[in-house]
């Protein structure tokens, strides 16, 4: 049988290039401004929206990345249900996407890049949305992903500069595929490699229904750059501190056992040196300060909720059947972004 | 009996999945690893621990050399034997008293030298409100906490202070905490004194 990750040495979102570096780039690229455009580079998004009208704005996103599980049918899943979530994160839904593919096509049998594409198909259909084409790619390392456009109304777009002082801080997924990823490859920890696959190929379509009808402030998923990159991504563009209790985290069968047995993405070490705007309070464990930086692959929504809303969300996700959605923090205040981890 | 792994070039987890080949195979011994990036070696140290070995590292021109000892040859960490007693003072001033701030200054800096000189020592030290400033750069206290946390005496201050006063890249002595904690503390505390 092939084991697809050998052909990568980083998978998924783990093998993205650090904000540390992606910001030093970007910066020298002139800001883009337009009257139609709503959400851009500027604030480190998930996805970029342009207004069409008064009543429909376009949302537009892109990810790939290398195999992050062995099966080509599950990686296909995964990295569907990871390019897709970006439009739920932005309060929209999707319409169309288009595969991107990278392929060793001498070294790998042609089934194992339709299995990819058959489990990305599944995804994009799941999510109620068409694929409409794509593009492929000879190449060493395979590689898989998918560009996605979506609409919402302009007055219902989500950003993650909107989290006010007060909001409570809810996740939808638990934390730990970053870990649980590297125990794969270790042949470790097989119960919770296990639970790992099943929470990234598990679209955020759901918890992003149930949100709508609910007042929030602030909504971003967690990917590549751990919980605390992405919450301090919008405590940043927000302006405002936030808490974090580790207390209330949700995290995926033997996920701590694997951040103790050293199984931590490269990934969580730079991205938690990169933040500086970080304080953990001196009683919280090392194991839960490494997977508060875990890279995470097609991870939950991190919503900014009014603080009267957040106990009836919980309580609607979980009846929905996002069974690990959980409040795990607040937003303190205003401020320059800072976060305390208790 | 002991393994040399050479996991220079390896992404991780190779050089731990190396690490624990190796252990599985050494009873009482030493693995000897060199790997080249930060990553791999605090994981390698990582398992180590969580293994029960006890492991030390050299750096290098930023090649780390770890070695990690199993079994017999495991050396105890030297602990520096301390008398402490349940005590916690909470701190809430950055001077000692009321009345003239000059004052008050010298009766802090002189507060912690006798508290050095007197054993055993309390098990925990609570900075709260402007108390922050004393845990912070430019304290006149610094090096009497540095030596108080050095003999066993835990130093947390409160976040949200810190925060308030904008201090929080200043903290020089201890770790953050949060009321919860400090009110349980204050609790489980057999005398609880405010300053």
């Amino acid at each position: 049988m092939i084991k697809l990750t050998e052909y990568s040495k980083s998978g998924g979102c783990a093998a993205k290039i650090g904000p540390g570096h992606l910001s030093g780039i970007l910066c020298s690229l002139p800001q883009m401004t337009h009257p139609q455009l709503m959400v851009g580079l500027d604030t480190s998004d998930d996805a970029g929206v342009y207004k069409l009208d008064a009543t429909t704005a376009l949302i537009q996103t892109v990810d790939f990345f290398t195999p992050i599980v062995d099966e080509p049918y599950v990686f296909g899943q995964i990295a569907a249900a990871n390019s897709l979530s970006d439009i739920y994160a932005m309060g929209g839904k999707p319409l169309t996407a288009m595969n991107i593919v990278a392929f060793p096509v001498c070294k790998l049998d042609a089934a194992v890049l339709s299995d990819i594409l058959r489990g990305g198909l599944e995804k994009v259909t799941e999510a109620g949305a068409v694929l409409v084409g794509g593009h492929s790619i000879q190449d060493n390392e395979p590689k898989y992903g998918l560009s996605v456009t979506g609409v919402a109304h302009p007055d219902a777009i989500l950003t993650n500069a909107g989290a006010q002082p007060g909001d409570v801080l809810l996740l939808t997924k638990a934390i730990g595929t970053g870990v649980l990823t590297m125990a794969a490859r270790a042949d470790m920890f097989e119960e919770g490699v296990r639970a790992a696959i099943d929470s990234m190929r598990q679209l955020n379509k759901t918890a992003a229904e149930v949100m709508s009808g609910f007042t929030i402030h602030a909504c971003t998923d967690v990917t590549g750059f751990g919980l605390l990159g992405h919450l301090s991504e919008m405590v940043t563009a927000s302006h405002v501190a936030a808490e974090i209790y580790t207390k209330d985290l949700p995290f995926l069968p033997e996920a701590q056992n694997a951040a103790a047995m050293g199984l931590v993405p490269e990934g969580a070490y730079h991205t938690r040196e990169y933040l500086k705007n970080v304080t953990f309070a001196s009683n919280v464990a090392d194991v839960l300060q490494d997977l508060c930086f875990d890279p995470q692959t097609s991870g939950g929504l991190l919503l900014s909720v009014a603080a009267t809303d957040a106990e009836r969300l919980l309580a609607s996700l979980r009846a929905a059947g996002v069974d690990e959605a959980s409040i795990i923090g607040r937003i303190t205040g205003k401020g320059a972004g800072t976060i305390y981890v208790y | 009996m002991s393994i040399k792994i050479d996991a220079r070039g390896m992404a991780c987890p190779q050089p731990v999945i190396a690490v624990k080949k190796a252990l599985e195979k050494v009873i009482d011994g030493v693995i000897a690893i060199q790997v080249d990036n930060f990553a791999a070696k605090e994981n390698v140290l990582k398992f180590a621990a969580a293994n029960q070995c006890a492991a030390e590292f050299q750096e290098q021109d930023g090649i780390y050399s770890i070695t990690i000892h199993k079994g017999q040859g495991v050396e105890k960490a030297q602990t520096i034997e301390t008398v402490t007693e349940n005590t916690v003072f909470l701190i809430t001033h950055d001077t000692l008293g009321h009345g003239s701030k000059e004052l008050g200054t010298v009766l802090i800096k002189s507060f912690f030298y006798a508290l050095l000189e007197k054993e055993p020592l309390p098990r925990l030290l609570l900075f709260m409100n402007s108390g922050v400033y004393l845990t912070s750069e430019n304290s006149p206290v610094t090096e009497h906490l540095q030596e108080l946390a050095q003999r066993g005496v835990q130093i947390l201050s409160c976040g949200t202070c810190l925060d308030y006063y904008e201090l929080k890249d200043k903290l020089a002595v201890g770790g953050i905490t949060n009321m919860y904690t400090i009110v349980e503390e204050m609790s489980a505390a057999n005398k609880a004194i405010t300053l």
